[in-house]
């Protein structure tokens, strides 16, 4: 990428400090979306930038520049040394060199066809066609095909010698279709999160995932509502994804739990004593920090910190043994933790983030979870999520139902939703999917952080029961 | 930036070919941000960011690029050119768009606030001392937000201001909590230190022993910050009539089959206070007021260009994604100062947290309660109430079940920053509700 050379920049600067740190990015974000037969969008977004940071006196001061010149980032620095000096007035913590650890290396995203095998006009193409096949008749009254790429390349380097190259290709597909019958409106989509090529858009595929969107969609418009009850709930992995991000993700990482995000994400049910001795969830519960499986969509080699990123359990056997705290968290608590200190860019400081956090899957075929519920509703592609500050009391939507009666799939229901409290409804996890179940899923947008990131994240889990969850319709 | 943008666009207006027709978009900060946690500084930094966006339009084609400015003129037009040309060459293997919006003159402005901030280096020292002795968590964000816009029709729009806000929020040792925001464009240390002493007085209320509530209906008084929340999710499917058309809208209701609100209900969409700009990304002016719903009645909906064009309407240019920019929800006669005794046996709500349609097209609503959040009795407050869920109907809250609205409204500045600094905030005053649905 690289519009300046990243460590003669670092070499230049002169300031009297104890760590100097470069992070340059560059990233490429492209869409292309049909909708209701027209196009939307053509579009692609270039932010660049470097963010300089600096260590003085215990503190990490920094100054995002878009004027990457060698005089401007000198200046850069000579102000975020103001900025670190002046926290030292009041601050939270001192720091080393030790929450920068020294790393060199390189992570390529894996993918088969190359951003420019697929020309904006073929795109566009695929699109339409997806359209069309979204729009099964005329109760479809809206639909669109997106095609999301997003290229990154971030460069790390430091005083202290860290030299990290990372390069990133990103997709996302999202196909959508609104079904519509007198005062009754039903959406269904299907989207998919991945660190992938242009293979993602390979017609054939695409087709099929917008066909069954489409149908599913007329199929809910007579579908009855979601009964109102405590019962069994067996939930697909593209609710499962929402689950574990919403009540275990952000209530395990560590500056939630140190508090840094209490005017704004919230705080924790987790305290810091509760690493080693909470039962989070049932025996069959285990969770990873994963940044290794492949074309998950938060796969890196190193985070923004400079940390070495490797697959850990977060939570074994239902009990939690790690939290999702980076260096700085690390030596703030005390307590183990993972490389997850990211930004979402160089225009933000990193912080604790999820990258990919996954559940494990169990033994269980989906036939022999569903053969195991007398009574239930399963549930697939969330819709509406909200839980509380604490990640304690949740309340989560998701667009199609089955009943399940007798060991069985029965009628669709629509507007299904379910609410719980998060460390019980983990302990009664009752059955895990196997292998054959597992799939991977993530999203662009896990918003966190003063001043505000979004950042990417991806999940993956089996197919889940859990017992006596209360469930509800619609209005 | 001004001059940067002047002499840009002019490059890329200067350039276009026969038939080509252009939009240019400037967007940026220079912005200090300082993290508090436990009254101490978490993060402290600075960051500079601009760019340029183009929508080169060419035989109903359309398409667009942006780029991130460096400040170098000279740099910077190169930027410009290449990104044109790169538009150029693609814009010709895309499908026709029958609504593409055509750049227009309708008018040109100009509007610079100019404030008085704290140097970024005498932050740390100014916030802290009124901090002391309290649990603080919050961010600090201060500097220079500036936007512009320039077409082909010869239209040029420019907008900037100086803001800064201090958003906070106070814990006891028993972990309750009191939410605060500090904003404007003119710093006042006294000013500062009076709305810090007011907050702490107001966690001192929190200290009472707590009172645990069950799940049912409430009688409810939702203060402007919880009211402003709520109005936040309109902009979500809920006045845009592209959703409407789409059948994404929870007003589908209201357009449909004529379902109304309370009287007591009249939002708008009001652009007077002048705290942000009226043009949109294709330098359309919107008008400077507009009733949504008028006492409780589907007036107007937000229509992009785009939008009319599309579903045969009239625009009012709202922005591309028809979202509320200057929402003002109107007062009412209930005297602010007496809302507790008006509860008499209820729940009085500050804040609200984390809310989603959980059914769109019904128009329910489900949230948390959050920070200062009591049970009253015989109209008086007599203890914190531990956080709850609700789930309800913006046609129950808004509709039969509002019993008043307060006789102040109260601007809640935008503190968002995912993008970069948000202008604006939502003008609200509080609802007395005569049952809200509290769910776990």
């Amino acid at each position: 990428m690289s519009q300046l050379n990243l460590n003669d920049a670092l070499s230049a600067i002169d300031i009297q400090a104890d760590w100097v740190g470069l992070r340059e990015v560059k990233e490429s974000t492209t869409y292309r979306i049909i909708r209701d037969g027209n196009p939307q969008a053509n579009s692609r977004d270039i932010d660049y930038g470097v963010m300089v940071e600096v260590l003085a006196e215990g503190q990490f001061g920094y100054y995002g520049c878009n004027n990457t010149n060698p005089a401007n980032i000198q200046k850069a620095a000579e102000k975020a040394l103001q900025q670190a000096k002046a926290s030292a007035k009041n601050p939270i913590f001192e720091f080393t060199t030790e929450a920068r650890p020294v790393t060199k290396g390189n992570f390529q995203s894996p993918f088969k066809q190359k951003v420019n095998d697929l020309s904006a006009g073929r795109l566009n193409e695929i699109m339409l066609k997806a359209y069309n096949q979204l729009k099964v008749n005329d109760q479809i009254v809206s639909a669109h095909a997106m095609a999301m790429i997003i290229e990154t390349e971030s460069n790390f380097v430091s005083s202290n010698g860290s030299d990290v190259q990372q390069s990133f290709l990103m997709v996302q597909s999202d196909y959508s279709a609104m079904a519509n019958k007198g005062d009754i409106y039903q959406r269904r989509t299907d989207n998919h999160c991945l660190q992938i090529g242009m293979e993602e858009f390979d017609e054939d595929l695409v087709l099929a995932r917008a066909q069954r969107v489409g149908e599913q969609a007329l199929e809910l418009l007579d579908a009855e509502d979601c009964p109102t009850d405590t019962t069994n709930l067996v939930l697909a992995p593209d609710q499962m994804m929402l689950q574990i991000h919403e009540s275990v993700g952000h209530a395990l990482e560590v500056d939630r739990i140190l508090g840094d995000e209490r005017n704004y994400a919230g705080w924790s049910f987790v305290r810091e004593a509760d690493f080693g001795k909470l039962q989070y969830g049932s025996k069959i519960m285990n969770i990873t920090f994963d940044p290794t499986v492949d074309n998950q969509f938060a796969c890196y080699g190193y985070d923004d910190g400079g940390l070495k990123a490797e697959r850990d359990f977060i939570i074994k056997d239902g009990l939690l043994v790690k939290g999702l705290g980076g260096k700085e968290s690390q030596l703030r608590s005390g307590l183990p933790g993972v490389a997850n200190f990211r930004a979402s860019s160089w225009n933000r400081a990193p912080i604790d983030r999820m990258a990919n956090l996954n559940l494990e899957p169990g033994e269980s075929t989906f036939d022999e979870i569903i053969a195991a519920v007398d009574h239930g509703v399963y549930m697939e592609t969330n819709r509406s999520w909200s839980i509380d500050d604490y990640r304690n009391k949740f309340q989560f939507g998701c667009e199609y139902g089955k009943l399940i009666e007798n060991g069985k799939l029965t009628k669709t229901v629509k507007n299904p939703n379910y609410r719980a409290i998060s460390n019980p409804f983990w302990n009664s996890l009752k059955m895990l999917g196997n292998s054959d179940t597992f799939e991977v899923y993530g999203t662009p947008y896990c918003g966190k952080g003063e001043p505000n990131q979004a950042i990417r994240v991806g999940h993956a889990s089996p197919v889940c029961l859990f017992e006596n969850v209360e469930i509800f319709g619609g209005v | 930036m001004e001059k940067l943008f002047n002499q840009l666009s002019a490059t890329l207006l200067n350039n276009l070919r026969n038939g080509e027709h252009l939009k240019v978009t400037i967007g940026g900060e220079n912005s200090q941000f300082v993290r508090f946690s436990q009254s101490k500084v978490r993060q402290s930094g600075l960051v500079d960011d601009a760019s340029l966006s183009i929508v080169l339009i060419n035989d109903n084609r359309t398409c667009s690029g942006s780029f991130t400015l460096t400040g170098n003129i000279e740099n910077d037009k190169a930027l410009a050119m290449t990104e044109l040309n790169r538009l150029r060459d693609e814009v010709s293997t895309l499908p026709k768009d029958p609504f593409v919006v055509m750049p227009e003159d309708t008018g040109s402005s100009r509007e610079e606030h100019n404030g008085s901030l704290l140097p970024s280096e005498d932050v740390v020292a100014s916030l802290s001392p009124a901090m002391e002795g309290v649990d603080l968590a919050g961010i600090w964000a201060s500097g220079r937000i500036f936007t512009g816009n320039a077409n082909s029709a010869g239209q040029k729009h420019w907008f900037a201001t100086d803001t800064y806000s201090l958003d906070y929020s106070l814990i006891t040792p028993d972990e309750r909590m009191v939410k605060g925001t500090f904003a404007g464009s003119n710093w006042n240390q006294s000013e500062y230190e009076k709305n810090m002493a007011k907050s702490i007085a107001k966690l001192r209320m929190m200290e009472k022993p707590g009172k645990k509530i069950e799940p049912g209906a409430y009688r409810t008084y939702i203060a402007p910050a919880g009211v402003a929340d709520i109005v936040g999710m309109f902009s979500w499917g809920g006045v845009g009539e592209a959703s409407i058309q789409q059948g994404d809208s929870s007003l589908c209701k209201m357009r449909q089959n004529d379902v109304k609100m309370s009287s007591c209900f009249t939002l708008s969409e009001d652009f007077t206070s002048g705290i942000v700009p009226r043009f949109n990304s294709n330098g359309e002016l919107a008008p400077e007021k507009l009733d949504l719903i008028l006492a409780g009645s589907l007036k107007n909906t937000l229509v992009s260009s785009r939008t009319a064009k599309e579903y045969g309407v009239q625009s009012n240019y709202a922005g591309e994604g028809e979202s509320l920019r200057s929402p003002v929800l109107s007062p009412g006669d209930l005297n602010e100062d007496e809302v507790v005794q008006k509860i008499d046996k209820g729940i009085y709500l500050s804040n609200l947290h984390y809310l989603n349609w959980s059914d769109r097209p019904g128009g329910r609503i489900t949230g948390m309660t959050r920070y200062a959040c009591f049970w009253v009795e015989n109209g008086e407050v007599v203890a914190p109430i531990e956080n709850m869920r609700f789930d309800d109907s913006i046609y129950n809250f808004f509709g039969e079940n509002l019993e008043a609205v307060t006789d102040k409204a109260h601007l809640h500045p935008a503190v968002e920053t995912y993008d970069g600094r948000e202008l604006g905030g939502v003008s609200c005053p509080g609802i007395l509700l005569k049952s809200f649905e509290l769910t776990l």
